[in-house]
């Protein structure tokens, strides 16, 4: 698996990863393969590491120890394959700045110093916003998009990178059922078309039905996996700690009632 | 009435002034729409405070006070970019302790020289109607420059501000941008030092800025509406200090602050009294905004 023609073919390969803010390990020896074309959902409670877990894949946080590679070279090397959905409050949706634009920011990496958008660029963004349902919104300021909306214009961003991975820290945050099977949709259109998508989930119920991979994080890798396999009882149980009252009744039979998780959080 | 604006401008030390007030008017207005956006207002405080010791150090050695003034503003740029390097440029005690060290240590300096306290009210509250057609000459020269490179780095300096993350993951050098942002900065404080001082200047830079910020959504309409207030400010500043023989650069900041004020109450949508009818009748509005706005949170 880890030889080097196989670390060619993988698109995100993380070795004995350790990430640290001052002294505390928020990520302690993480080691993760994430196989192309699939929908790889990160799980784990809240404080477990998955935003920071995309983070040092994206060279965003510096590793105390360990590496990562994208499609067997370094993530600087590799950088305009990645598209990136942030999570929703990192940035100031106050900012005075257009949905368009916004789009358009999506592709300033491969516009490169100085140069400005053209009417390219706009059509691009513009084509985005349509798949996401937002061309209407071209116009809009951001400040007056709901959260549902400005998730569905982060998404249209990532769109507008055009990228073979992408990472999304939680899409689904705050969108409605709606919107939430619109991003899905989206999601496995990219799936079909070969791309492989990094997705920070917090429903556990619904992990089953969109998701092909699983990697269930705390702290550590607590278990990583075709869903059907590693999405155990068991494991859910180990990476959530006592703090799981409520269970999903029959995890790892996709067709059973789940019960919802969240409720569990802290 | 006419000779109210044109009799000033019959004396040459007033033409200078006014053409230095408007290039000032202009580059604080620009750069400090980044400063606003990026909430770097503290920063901006320490910057300008920290080049003190710079002017009074060329003062005294009989040199153009924005040479000193230069000096210190390039390693407190690089010093600020440094100490906030881990922490992205936000507030830090750090940053304030140091620089208001520097300033106490410019009015040690000065307290040294000789007839040292008609020169502390020019130094700390501007000159501006004795500055020199070289002094507009330089500002202008350095004022082209600034403008280039934020008319330049727009877009990267755009980017950085909203989505730090984004720029970085995408491979843009956000500290090296900071850095210039910083540079930007205290090049402005340097060559406006003249017009409203040491203490005054961050108002110049700010109160502007924060004044269009309130009238506009648009960047670009932020950038000209921000540069078209600072000057304003300068220009009626520079009036009422002439004919009312008032300090120069307090008649200008509080004209500003004036405008400013303006804005906080009519602005059409940010603006306190808007914000208010939207409340009363609006009512409704707001609800339907929100329910199609399909912002349900789920925690
Ligand atoms: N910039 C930072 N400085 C210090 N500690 C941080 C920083 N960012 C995150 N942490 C800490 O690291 C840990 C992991 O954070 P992270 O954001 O990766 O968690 P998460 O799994 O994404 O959580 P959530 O579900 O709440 O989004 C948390 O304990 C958090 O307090
Ligand atoms: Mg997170």
């Amino acid at each position: 698996m880890d030889s080097e023609e196989a670390l060619d073919r993988l698109p995100v390969a993380v070795r004995d990863l350790t990430v640290a803010y001052r002294d505390t390990p928020v990520l302690w020896d993480v080691d993760v393969s994430m196989p192309e074309g699939k929908m790889i959902a990160i799980v784990g409670p809240n404080g477990a590491g998955k935003s920071t877990l995309i983070k040092s894949i994206l060279n965003l946080v510096p590793l105390t120890s360990g590496n990562v590679t994208i499609y067997g070279k370094t993530y600087k090397a590799q950088r305009s394959m990645v598209g990136y959905v942030p999570q929703r409050g990192s940035v100031d949706w106050d900012f005075p700045t257009t949905t368009l634009d916004v789009v358009q920011m999506g592709m300033y990496g491969k516009l490169g110093w100085i140069r400005r958008p053209g009417k390219r660029e706009r059509d691009v963004a513009l084509e985005c916003l349509e798949k996401v349902g937002m061309a209407s919104y071209a116009n809009r300021q951001i400040s007056q998009l709901s959260g549902g909306q400005q998730q569905r214009v982060f998404l249209a961003r990532a769109l507008a990178q055009d990228a073979q991975i992408y990472f999304m820290d939680e899409p689904f945050a705050g969108v409605d059922a709606t919107t939430e099977r619109a991003i899905v949709d989206i999601m496995r259109e990219l799936r079909e078309s070969g791309k492989t998508l990094v997705v920070v989930h917090h429903n556990l119920e619904t992990v089953p039905e969109y998701f092909d991979w699983v990697i269930l994080l705390n702290v550590r890798v607590i278990a990583s996996g075709p869903v059907e396999e590693v999405f155990t009882r068991e494991a859910i149980q180990k990476a959530y700690g006592g703090r799981m009252t409520f269970l999903p009744d029959s995890v790892g039979e996709p067709s059973g009632p789940l019960r919802r998780a969240e409720s569990l959080g802290d | 009435m006419l000779e109210f604006f044109t009799e000033p401008l019959s004396f040459p030390f007033m033409q200078r002034a006014m053409l230095e007030i408007i290039i000032v008017g202009a580059l604080c207005g620009l750069v400090g729409s980044f400063v606003v956006l990026r909430g770097l207002a503290f920063i901006g405080d320490a910057l300008a405070h920290a080049v003190f010791p710079g002017v009074v150090l060329s003062y005294a050695a009989g040199h153009n006070i924005m040479l000193g003034a230069s000096v210190f503003g390039l390693l407190t740029a690089l010093g600020i970019g440094l100490i906030s390097r881990s922490k992205r440029l936000s507030h830090d005690s750090a940053i304030g302790v140091i620089f208001a060290a520097f300033f106490a240590l410019g009015v040690v300096l000065l307290s040294r020289q000789t007839g040292f306290r008609q020169d502390l009210g020019s130094l700390l509250f501007g000159n501006i109607l004795g500055v020199s057609r070289q002094d507009v000459l330089i500002t202008f020269v350095v004022g082209l420059v600034i403008v280039a490179v934020v008319f330049l780095l727009l877009k990267e300096l755009t980017l950085v501000a909203f989505d730090t993350n984004l720029a970085h993951s995408t491979g843009y050098p956000v500290f090296t941008l900071d850095i210039i942002l910083l540079l930007l900065v205290s090049t402005t404080v340097v060559v406006s030092l003249q017009t409203v001082g040491n203490l005054l200047i961050l108002a110049l830079l700010v109160t502007p800025a924060a004044t269009a910020r309130l009238l506009t959504d648009r960047l670009n309409t932020m950038f000209a509406l921000s540069v078209a207030i600072a000057i304003i400010s300068g220009v009626i500043g520079l009036y009422i200090s002439f004919h009312w023989s008032v300090a120069a650069g307090g008649a200008i900041v509080l004209t500003a602050t004036v405008l400013f004020a303006v804005a906080l109450v009519f602005a059409p949508q940010h603006g306190l009294l808007s914000q208010q009818l939207h409340r009363r009748q609006g009512k409704h509005h707001v609800h339907h905004f929100h329910a199609e706005g399909e912002d349900l949170e789920v925690h």
